[in-house]
């Protein structure tokens, strides 16, 4: 990820802070000093367009996925609501780059996908979209191979929703 | 002079049982001890005040995922945008703290209330929408956005802080609970069901994937994020929709019946700590 | 104008636990409005945690991310009192950051 920033870009980021600054009077927090790094051009369009959990899995590493338990994926037995569903993954599993997670019977079964630099825990937690009951499967990705652990998760529709 | 009556009906009445309708005195000290004894009986397993947090005093599993949540929850945004309200004048000047008690900062708990003045009861949504007209500002929508982030930075500066509603010794008091007590349990709309019908006779059961909250100390969690609106709802959101799901007409946001429900339930949790803003299914 | 994004970085021994929650509609692209007409996808496609220049976690978020999403990792390396700093970008050029201080 560069830390540079090209001078047109800063120059318009400068300007854009400017004028936000100036129109929103005092907000909340302050511009940061590394400029906007988040760049939608790093969003990997292929495998979070895939349709089955296998070429979702082939598309973001290329390689299958084997089961381990030293993947650890905490979800509910019964989520609360498919809009809301809070789910945990860990492992303890060296080196760790990278955590996926897909629900298989969602639409786009790739529900996000994590990177993980050195320094930084083999863990994340997160809240997801299921659309009906689907397994639910957390992919690591250690030393250059895929290792996964996936629980089934029950969606219904609530009663008092409305 | 409520004691006096207290006391009489409680000589007359058959020990635990609920005093007979054929008293006619409004008796809210000998409603409230059957509520409670209601609920604290059939539930004897559930710490009194962990009724406030609805179904999740009901459920294991229900409450872990709401423990996550409730972690770092989605209501802060509102509760922020609360604050800020409360924090910037109205083109006169003036500002919400100026309307009520204390500033605004934690006095929640005291809602609704008798205006003994007027005869009517006065809930916290109704107090802020005239707190703006008094103030040549217009009304909030009281169902959603901004009418739930001021009662959700309301309810945060009450947290812990416990119900504390007050009847005085007025026949329009007295008519007013009354009247929020029967409708609480009046059967309505095509289903059928009364207020009761869920959260008292089948308050902890299921309803699909849902548990249903007990009636005791529900409103302390208001207002809710539910994860089912995407967003905030008020005590107003959740009456008018209750009755739609019923397949009832729902009355207009603050109708009379809805502030009377309002101070009666909350009558009821009397005692119980606010645990709003929460978060729900 | 009030930040979408609110964070909670708390250092305890040398791990640093960064909580986030960002508010945003998230659509899938796959619910109807009341017209029953398709609302289009609109959500957050990165987002990026820096600390001390570095980046410490990228997100990578599809339409199934809840609405006004939450995520949660820890990281090593920093220290109370330093800067961590959060941006997103969504797919339809939308974006956000904030700084917030390690507690």
């Amino acid at each position: 990820m560069p830390t540079q920033i090209r001078p047109d870009r800063m120059r318009r980021l400068i300007l854009k802070s400017a004028i936000a600054g100036l129109v929103s009077g005092f907000g909340i927090g302050w511009w940061p000093k590394v400029a906007r790094a988040a760049d939608a051009a790093q969003w990997p369009k292929d495998p979070f367009t895939q349709k089955s959990e296998a070429d979702a899995i082939k598309a973001l590493y290329g390689k299958e996925a084997e089961a381990s338990d030293k993947v650890k994926l905490d979800a509910p037995e019964i989520a609360e609501n498919g809009a809301v569903v809070p789910i945990s993954v860990s492992s303890t599993l060296p080196d760790v780059t990278s955590i996926a997670v897909m629900v298989t019977e969602n639409p786009f079964p790739l529900a996000a996908s994590y990177k993980i630099p050195p320094g930084t825990l083999g863990m994340v937690s997160n809240r997801l979209k299921m659309a009906k009951t689907s397994k639910v499967v957390a992919l690591v990705e250690s030393n250059g191979k895929i290792y996964s652990a996936t629980k089934e998760v029950k969606v219904t529709v609530g009663g008092c929703g409305g | 002079m409520l004691r006096v009556i207290t006391v009489v009906i409680a000589v007359l009445t058959v020990a635990g049982e609920r005093p007979a309708a054929a008293a006619d005195a409004i008796n809210p000290d000998a409603d409230f001890k059957a509520f409670r004894d209601y609920y604290t009986k059939r539930f004897a397993n559930v710490p009194l005040n962990d009724f406030v947090n609805g179904p999740y005093s009901m459920d294991a599993d229900l409450r872990k995922q709401w423990q996550a949540i409730d972690d770092f929850p989605p209501y802060d945004f509102a509760v922020d945008r609360g604050k800020d309200m409360f924090a910037t004048p109205f083109k006169n000047g003036k500002t919400y703290g100026g309307c009520f008690p204390n500033k605004g900062i934690g006095i929640r708990q005291n809602y609704p209330y008798f205006d003994e003045k007027t005869g009517e009861v006065i809930t916290l949504e109704l107090a802020l929408n005239r707190c703006r007209e008094a103030n040549g500002e217009a009304s909030y929508s009281y169902v959603k956005d901004e009418m739930a982030s001021l009662t959700a930075y309301m309810a945060f500066t009450s947290r812990g802080k416990p119900f504390d509603i007050k009847i005085p010794n007025d026949p329009r008091a007295l008519a007013a609970y009354q009247n929020g007590e029967k409708y609480f349990y009046s059967r309505r709309g095509q289903l059928n069901f009364s207020c009761a019908s869920c959260h008292v006779q089948s308050a902890g059961e299921h309803i699909r994937t849902e548990v249903l909250a007990p009636a005791l100390g529900i409103l302390a969690a208001m207002p809710i994020y539910r994860s089912e609106w995407g967003g905030m709802g008020t005590i107003s959101r959740r009456f008018v929709t209750c009755n739609s799901q019923v397949r009832g007409v729902p009355l207009e946001p603050q109708d009379e019946n809805y502030r009377d429900v309002e101070y009666y339930l909350s009558y009821m949790a009397n005692g119980l700590p606010i645990s709003g803003p929460g978060a729900r299914p | 104008m009030a930040n979408t994004i609110r964070v909670r970085a708390v250092s305890s021994g040398e791990v640093t636990e960064v909580q986030a929650l960002v508010q945003h509609p998230m659509d899938s692209g796959f619910v109807k409005d009341a017209q029953g007409n398709l609302i289009p996808p609109h959500h957050i496609e990165v987002v990026e945690f820096q600390h001390a220049g570095k980046t410490v976690f990228t997100a990578l978020w599809g339409p199934a991310v809840a609405k006004d999403p939450y995520v949660k990792f820890s990281f090593k390396g920093a220290q109370k009192g330093d800067d961590i700093s959060v941006s997103w970008a969504d797919n339809k050029g939308e974006s956000d950051s904030l700084v917030a201080k390690i507690l």
